[in-house]
């Protein structure tokens, strides 16, 4: 199999290459025979590929322990579900993933995209071509590289050094591919933008043909980036759920770019501005996703995310560098097509907010970044090397990421062109006093936190925004058409996929910010418990948790040998119930141990807080256990907030929401109404 | 009243716990194979405990690679050969009289400012420190400037009354029903 898998990756270079000739000669001089050519290069491309994952596959499950990759990420008690996805666990097997996603991304492209759209397809299949080849050419240059996931052993070890346990949890088998989904989709918005530049095509027609690959990829990154919250928290053990890791910050930044240009491209749709900005955030994004891939795989900067050190992350430097010059060298020769189609009328209208909410979100990740690189920059200027981590991040992107949640209410109260002041009053005056009176209540209370008590004013504000904006949406359509409410309320979903889906995603984020801000209340303390002894601990509700050790329990399961501990759990005295604890030596068939212990957290969750139970220890290796007991205030809700985020972006993508006719007449009306009523003046 | 998954888990318990105690003696006896756990720990002082402490060790990066602060990786990954270490040494200076600046100043003189988990607000630093903000400020006066330019090119033009709150005026309400209308017709 590793043969075929082998020659599969060569016959895909070689059609990549051939895609990304016919697609660019296509283009330029308008053949149809290479255009087609282009087309049927794609869909081979996608094909072979999917043979070579199928070949990695089949090696994967047979243990095939000759093979590198399966000797270095499998064992033969290794649970199937995990065999399955150490495809991407390790760097050869998810640069053979990611180029497979793309070429399958580009595939459907190919396919799926509308009649009218049809133009800038050769282009689009050249691109993705392009790049399917580099990360093609990584793994069969292996001489040079050292990352082709087909590589063979001089010998054949007994057993595989197994997958590591942190990466043994359900988390890490749906976190690492959303992840990729995100950033390998944000390459077909990439391409189409690049084909707009390069046919000279920069009209908005561009804009609708990516719509749902923007909407996609940002959907892709909320939940792989939810998805690895969700596993740091519950496998890592520290309690927290972001720690400003580079790799964190990685996938961060493109969301933060996408979810600009998702906002920022309503104007352009709107009102033909913005042109420019639209066109560059599109290119930083997807350059942001290969700098994220460049960081994750190069060790340039130090993070426990990394894969092992090796040289292909010179490759990914030098193709960022490139591609990097040749986009925005393309983009700077066509500024001049560029110009809007109208101006800003107003400093007080929705396109104005849109544009300091777009300040805000680059900027944010404008920080992102340079947090990031200030170790490197440092040590480059001033020759010592300094440490940038979260306490560095949070004073910086705290304040600026509350002026974010503020204008997250503000845009939706503005109208588009420019906003009269009694408009202002009245569209304000309801969230303004809802975000006053929550922080008066909770001054009130005896709050004295600035940051949680602005953070949860401002949700207010957020929140009476949405339900003000929902409310004269429903009762509009129950005045005018005499719908019943709840009829209203779905026909409001129904027809305006976007704009109400869009509320859902900011209802989603102002529930991840109040999460954030619990965890400003987090307490937590370490005890050495004997059975039978109780350790307590006061939550910030002014409950008090105690903790019984039990016992400690010791057996074996399928590839590691448990050590459990159990608290019994109570409040104020009333029991709550059990938590349990585990340290996991995980071992090879043979009963050997494979990797160092791996822990194990109790966690009890509601909505109010978590209880959350390591086991550091046993001392003297008796059932005296150290434990850490944390309490996580609002920790459920960043879960929750996450996932109504995504179903906000699952209701914008979603297909339908009326006829052609009567979305382009949602889209272009605005433009239409203003022309009709100056011509009528 | 238990619930179905305490039901379990108490079954399940009580016979892991019937089966352990056929090794184990006494209410703190020996597990039946301890290098299943990791190694050995210490137990917890109330030093271990302390706030002013934990804030310290907050405040400086374990040096094993993990990219953690002392506190956060001896309380985490606990077969870390090193923050147990630097915790030791920051009991040490703490014992002998040492405020929490003069501790952190101290971890500072032993392996430089790169074991502080954020640059210190001086010197070099200060731009580390400044330049997201500076750079936030000047795009959003550049914004504000921008702004100001643009709309002033515009002739200004009366806005339309508003109705509803929709930001539209009555006259392109009705004329998007009436479009709508058409439409779905």
């Amino acid at each position: 199999m590793t043969l075929l898998g082998n020659l599969a990756l060569w016959v895909a270079f070689l059609l990549g290459a051939w895609g990304a000739l016919t697609g660019f000669l296509g283009g330029a001089r308008g053949r149809a025979d290479l255009i087609a050519s282009s087309r049927h290069a794609a869909y081979a491309l996608c094909a072979t590929l999917l043979v070579a994952v199928v070949c990695l596959e089949v090696a994967l499950f047979r243990h095939d322990f000759n093979v590198e990759y399966v000797a270095a990420y499998t064992s033969r008690n290794l649970p199937t579900f995990y065999t399955w996805s150490a495809l991407y666990a390790g760097q050869k097997g998810s640069l053979l993933f990611w180029a497979t996603v793309l070429s399958l991304f580009g595939a459907l492209a190919q396919a799926f995209t509308a009649p009218r759209h049809r133009v800038y397809l050769p282009y689009v299949g050249a691109i993705t071509s392009l790049v399917v080849m580099f990360f093609l050419s990584v793994m069969v240059f292996s001489s040079i590289t050292h990352a082709n996931p087909f590589e063979r052993l001089a010998y054949t070890p007994v057993d595989g050094r197994g997958l590591n346990p942190q990466l043994q949890n359900p988390g890490m088998v749906f976190h690492p591919p959303m992840l990729y989904l995100g950033y390998i989709s944000i390459t077909i918005p990439f391409a189409f933008a690049m084909s707009a530049l390069l046919s000279k095509r920069l009209d908005a027609d561009w804009l609708v043909a990516i719509r749902k690959w923007t909407l996609l990829s940002w959907l892709f990154l909320s939940i792989g980036i939810c998805l690895g919250m969700w596993w740091a928290y519950v496998e890592l053990g520290w309690g927290g759920y972001w720690a400003w890791d580079p790799v964190e910050n990685a996938s961060f930044l493109p969301w933060l770019t996408m979810t600009a240009f998702l906002h920022s491209v309503m104007i352009q749709e709107k009102r033909g501005m913005l042109k420019k900005w639209n066109l560059g955030l599109i290119i930083g994004s997807w350059l942001l996703s290969i700098f994220g891939t460049f960081i994750t795989r190069s060790g340039v900067i130090a993070s426990v995310h990394s894969f092992t050190q090796s040289n292909v992350g010179y490759f990914f430097g030098g193709f960022l560098l490139l591609a990097g010059i040749t986009s925005f060298s393309i983009y700077a020769r066509r500024l001049p097509l560029l110009e809007a189609d109208s101006q800003l009328e107003s400093m007080v209208s929705r396109e104005a907010s849109f544009l300091f909410n777009n300040l805000l979100l680059v900027g944010i990740a404008f920080t992102v970044l340079f947090g990031t690189l200030l170790p490197i920059l440092t040590e480059l200027f001033s020759g010592t090397k300094i440490t940038v981590k979260a306490p560095w991040f949070n004073t910086v992107n705290i304040p600026l990421g509350l002026l974010l949640l503020l204008f997250t209410g503000i845009g939706p109260l503005i109208a588009w062109r420019r906003s009269s002041l009694p408009n202002l009053k009245r569209q304000f005056a309801a969230p303004a006093a809802a975000g006053m009176l929550t922080i008066l209540a909770l001054l009130a209370s005896g709050m004295r936190d600035l940051y949680p008590i602005l953070a949860i004013g401002l949700a207010a504000f957020v929140c009476t925004t949405i339900a003000q904006e929902f409310w004269r949406g429903v009762s509009a359509r129950h005045r005018q058409y005499g719908e019943a409410w709840l009829l209203a309320f779905g026909r409001l979903f129904a027809r305006n996929r976007r704009r109400y889906g869009g509320y859902v995603v900011h209802l989603g984020i102002l529930i991840l910010f109040i999460a954030f801000a619990g965890y400003a209340f987090k307490t937590e303390t370490e005890a050495t418990l004997r059975p039978g002894e109780s350790a307590s601990i006061k939550s910030p509700y002014g409950w008090t948790y105690t903790f019984t050790h039990l016992g400690i329990s010791q057996y074996n399961a399928l590839n590691r040998q448990v050590t459990a501990a159990t608290v019994e759990v109570s409040r104020n005295g009333k029991r709550v119930g059990l938590l349990t604890t585990e340290k996991r030596q995980h071992v090879d068939a043979e009963g050997n141990p494979t990797f160092q212990p791996s822990t194990e957290v109790g966690i009890k969750s509601d909505a109010r807080e978590d209880l959350y139970v390591v086991l550091a220890g046993v001392v003297n290796g008796t059932e005296q256990a150290v434990y850490r007991f944390t309490i996580n205030p609002l920790v459920w809700w960043v879960w929750y907030g996450g996932m109504i985020v995504a179903l906000g972006g699952l209701i914008v993508m979603w297909p339908g929401g009326g006829s052609i006719t009567v979305r382009r007449a949602q889209a272009g009306y605005a433009v239409k109404l203003v022309a009709e009523a100056k011509g009528t003046e | 009243m238990m619930d179905r998954r305490e039901f379990l888990a108490a079954g399940v318990g009580s016979v892991l716990f019937a089966r352990q105690s056929q090794d184990t003696a006494g209410p703190s006896g020996k597990l039946f194979d301890p290098t299943w756990a990791g190694p050995s720990v210490l137990p917890v002082t109330a030093r271990d405990n302390d706030a002013a402490i934990q804030a310290i060790e907050k405040r400086i990066k374990c040096t094993c690679g993990c990219g953690l602060d002392v506190y956060t990786c001896r309380t985490t990954d606990f077969t870390c050969p090193v923050s147990p270490k630097l915790h030791a040494q920051v009991l040490a200076l703490a014992a002998a009289g040492n405020s929490g600046e003069q501790i952190v100043a101290a971890f500072v003189r032993e392996h430089g400012v790169e074991i502080l988990m954020a640059p210190p607000k001086s010197g070099f630093n200060l731009i580390g420190w400044g330049t997201p903000w500076l750079v936030v400020l000047a795009a959003s006066v550049a914004l504000v400037f921008a702004l100001y330019h643009w709309v002033k090119r515009v002739t200004p033009v009366q806005a339309p009354a508003d109705a509803g709150g929709l930001g539209a005026s009555h006259a392109e309400l009705e004329r998007l029903q009436e479009a709508l209308r058409r439409t779905e017709a």
